[in-house]
């Protein structure tokens, strides 16, 4: 990245319009304006069922001004492959794909297209936003889902760790990959303005913080995001071609910044509610472990 | 009623006798149509199609982009993507490939793509059978998508051509099924038309549904049943007139049909049409059948015919949409008094699918005669021509009982239990 950008030099031209159909607070609507700030006008679609059809409206009124396609829950990756392979057809190459998915269709029922389009490189980006659940159908736990989380269909907590996508995706060695955050709206913006100019499947994850499934006031959306990364539970980085490196807040944990401990930012959300002390600790260590890993890697200073 | 035996003003052009499978045969109509996406997943038997295409791809007999994905599902849904962007697309699969399919089916036809599918029929799992009956492609009817059936590698090459037409005009999806291995493994001798005379057949695809930043449109969103207003307070279709109008492109189809028929044959010398027929005239018993049973009757037919047992075959071409008038006034006009549907599909719990239709089809337009089910061939069982002669001298016998002792329980042909 050569210049940083800031609230100054961020561009005015919005792509998401006001009055969706966001919750209060939706993490995923300031990521979502953020990003296409980014990819520009020059930019197609695609989104399977998700909280994002959802924010983009219903027919006949559309909330955004890049063309979308609508597609089946587990398609994305599939669909934003066809709408490429028909634009090279065309010999249209100056147009950027983008297929923006949930958690739920990304790392669950959208994971073999996804898998199937990395593995043949094919030229597009692929957003995740996580928001760690099924949220748009009312909070039911995805394989992104956190230990501990109540939701519908783990009443008592959820038994199992959420699935790593970034690091699925680094097995496919796809050219870029990046994890992002809507509290820190610029980096993402310059993730995403990055991606744009690399060639293959290019693979960015937000974490989303949902005041309704996570259970927070929607007035600390922001800082619900700043909390998951300085306590490590999710971190900042980009993985080009293959060489790994933290960014931000992250950057400054590997450069030696204390972590938070994950139990305030676990204790802040409804969700966890009733959590046994030793899930918690379970998280510490699952962060814990995450972080000597990055050192025996190397990716720490 | 047409047929697709060669007519005499055929016109002069630069066509092509090849000896090819049916597989072959739909890979070659795929290169004279000016196909740009290819998506498709290899299943046997329909396999040759795809490595055929992709010889074309590498010898550069073709321009096409061929998206090599990882399921049939990611194939049509390759598709419907490519195609709402605005290329004339093709894929090919088959029974639980084509079952994976299954919700993109729903999707492409809702979408009104003017997608083609070749379908080498094949049975369906459980238990495994790689060998052919017809239960893949019925099972997709309700889809929403049209079903055309061939009799061999010349009507599959000449309908794949046709197909193009039809999903264009009418703006819904076309799959062009054919018997697996008895067609698609069977080589015969097809000619090839001429790919000048071809692109004056079809021209160009022009879409309706464009993907494209220059005209920024959120495509199939959240669509309530009720009309909405639109921002410029425009009152849009709900759901449920979006679905009457696919319905009427349905409906309307037949005519769409008939004309490309009509004009492939004042083109290639070879008509189609929505029915075909064999020996049909003051026939008092009538098999209907899709696909290559049709044919194979042929010489069960002949031998009835020589005993003095008025019997014909009417061959289902069009079987979604139901072309029920037209089919209905095909059986009324033979004078018959009775049909005998002999098919390699069965809707569970019930009967033969063709045979319910044909049944509805009559009642609707007041043809009284009756309909016997026979379920054929499935997964691979060989269909004897004897067996066929059995079956309708069994059905012939009716024809002589009184009305309303016509009726007979729907009969599996040729099962050991």
């Amino acid at each position: 990245m050569t210049v940083k950008t800031t609230t100054l030099t961020l561009p005015e031209e919005e792509f998401a319009l006001q009055g969706n159909r966001a919750c209060m607070g939706c993490g995923l609507s300031i990521a979502y304006r953020h990003g296409l700030k980014a990819l520009g006008k020059k930019t197609i679609l695609t989104v399977p069922a998700s909280c994002l059809t959802v924010l983009q409206g219903m027919y006949p009124v559309s909330s955004m001004l890049v063309p979308c396609l609508n597609t089946a829950f587990e398609t994305t990756a599939a669909s934003a492959s066809g709408i490429k392979a028909a634009l090279r057809a065309l010999g249209k190459d100056d147009i950027t794909v983008v297929g923006w998915a949930g958690d739920g269709g990304t790392s669950d029922i959208g994971i073999q297209a996804l898998s199937g389009a990395a593995e043949r490189n094919t030229d597009f980006i692929y957003v995740c936003y996580d928001n760690e659940g099924y949220m748009n159908t009312g909070t039911q736990r995805s394989g992104s889902t956190p230990l501990g989380a109540v939701t519908t269909t783990t009443l008592m907590g959820k038994t199992e760790h959420k699935k790593d996508m970034p690091q699925i995706m680094a097995a496919h060695n796809v050219p870029y990959i990046a994890t992002v955050s809507p509290s820190y709206p610029l980096e993402l913006y310059d993730k995403f303005r990055f991606a744009k100019d690399v060639k293959g499947t290019r693979y960015i994850h937000i974490l989303v913080p949902c005041p309704p499934g996570w259970g927070f006031d929607p007035r600390y959306t922001v800082e619900m995001g700043e909390m998951a990364v300085k306590c490590g539970m999710f971190d900042l980085y980009e993985i080009i071609d293959g060489v790994f490196s933290f960014y931000g807040q992250s950057q400054r944990i590997a450069k030696g910044k204390k972590r938070e401990p994950v139990e305030p930012y676990i204790r802040a959300q409804s969700r966890f509610k009733g959590i046994p002390q030793e899930r918690i600790d379970s998280l510490q260590t699952w962060v814990d472990r995450k972080w000597a890993l990055y050192e025996q890697m190397g990716y720490c200073e | 009623m047409t047929s697709a035996t060669a007519s005499k003003n055929k016109k002069q052009t630069a066509s092509e006798t090849k000896i090819l499978t049916a597989n072959y045969a739909a890979a070659e109509a795929v290169k004279l149509c000016g196909v740009q996406v290819i998506s498709a997943y290899p299943i046997t038997p329909q396999t040759p199609v795809v490595e055929k295409l992709m010889e074309f791809v590498h010898d550069g007999s073709i321009k096409v982009e061929f998206v090599t994905v990882e399921s049939e599902h990611s194939a049509i849904t390759v598709c419907i993507s490519a195609s709402a962007v605005g290329a004339r697309v093709f894929t090919a699969s088959c029974a639980n490939g084509l079952a994976l399919m299954h919700e993109q089916l729903h999707w492409a036809a809702g979408s009104r793509l003017p997608i083609v599918m070749a379908i080498p029929n094949r049975a369906v799992a459980a238990p495994w059978n790689i060998l052919n009956d017809q239960q893949d492609s019925i099972s997709q009817r309700d889809t929403g998508w049209i079903q055309l059936y061939c009799r061999n590698s010349q009507e599959v090459m000449d309908s794949i051509i046709q197909a193009y037409r039809i999903a264009e005009d009418v703006m819904v999806p076309v799959m062009v099924c054919y018997d697996g291995y008895v067609l698609s493994h069977t080589h015969m001798p097809v000619e090839v038309p001429d790919p000048a005379a071809v692109k004056s057949y079809l021209p160009d695809y022009v879409p309706h549904t464009i993907l494209d930043p220059a005209d920024p449109r959120n495509i199939n969103p959240v669509t309530l049943a009720d009309p909405r207003l639109n921002a410029e307070n425009v009152l849009c279709h709900g759901y449920f007139e979006l679905r009457y109008l696919l319905q009427e492109a349905l409906l309307r189809t037949p005519e769409s049909v008939e004309k490309a028929g009509r004009e492939f044959g004042r083109l290639f010398g070879r008509e189609y049409g929505i029915l075909d027929h064999y020996r049909c005239d003051d026939a008092d018993l009538v098999m209907v059948s899709m696909g290559s049973l049709a044919s194979e009757a042929m010489d069960a037919v002949d031998r009835l015919r020589d005993e003095g047992k008025k019997i014909g075959i009417i061959h289902v071409r069009l079987y979604r949409p139901f072309p029920a008038e037209i089919i209905a006034g095909a059986v009324a006009e033979t004078g018959c008094r009775g049909v005998a549907v002999i098919e390699k599909d069965v809707s569970y719990g019930y009967e033969g699918a063709l045979c319910t239709d044909l049944k509805a089809a009559l009642f609707d337009y007041g043809v009284n005669v009756f309909a016997h089910s026979y379920i054929a061939g499935l997964g691979g069982r060989d269909v004897k021509s004897a067996e066929l002669y059995d079956a309708l001298s069994r059905s012939y016998e009716y024809c002589s009982k009184p009305e309303g002792s016509r009726r007979k329980d729907q009969e599996w042909l040729n099962c050991l239990i």
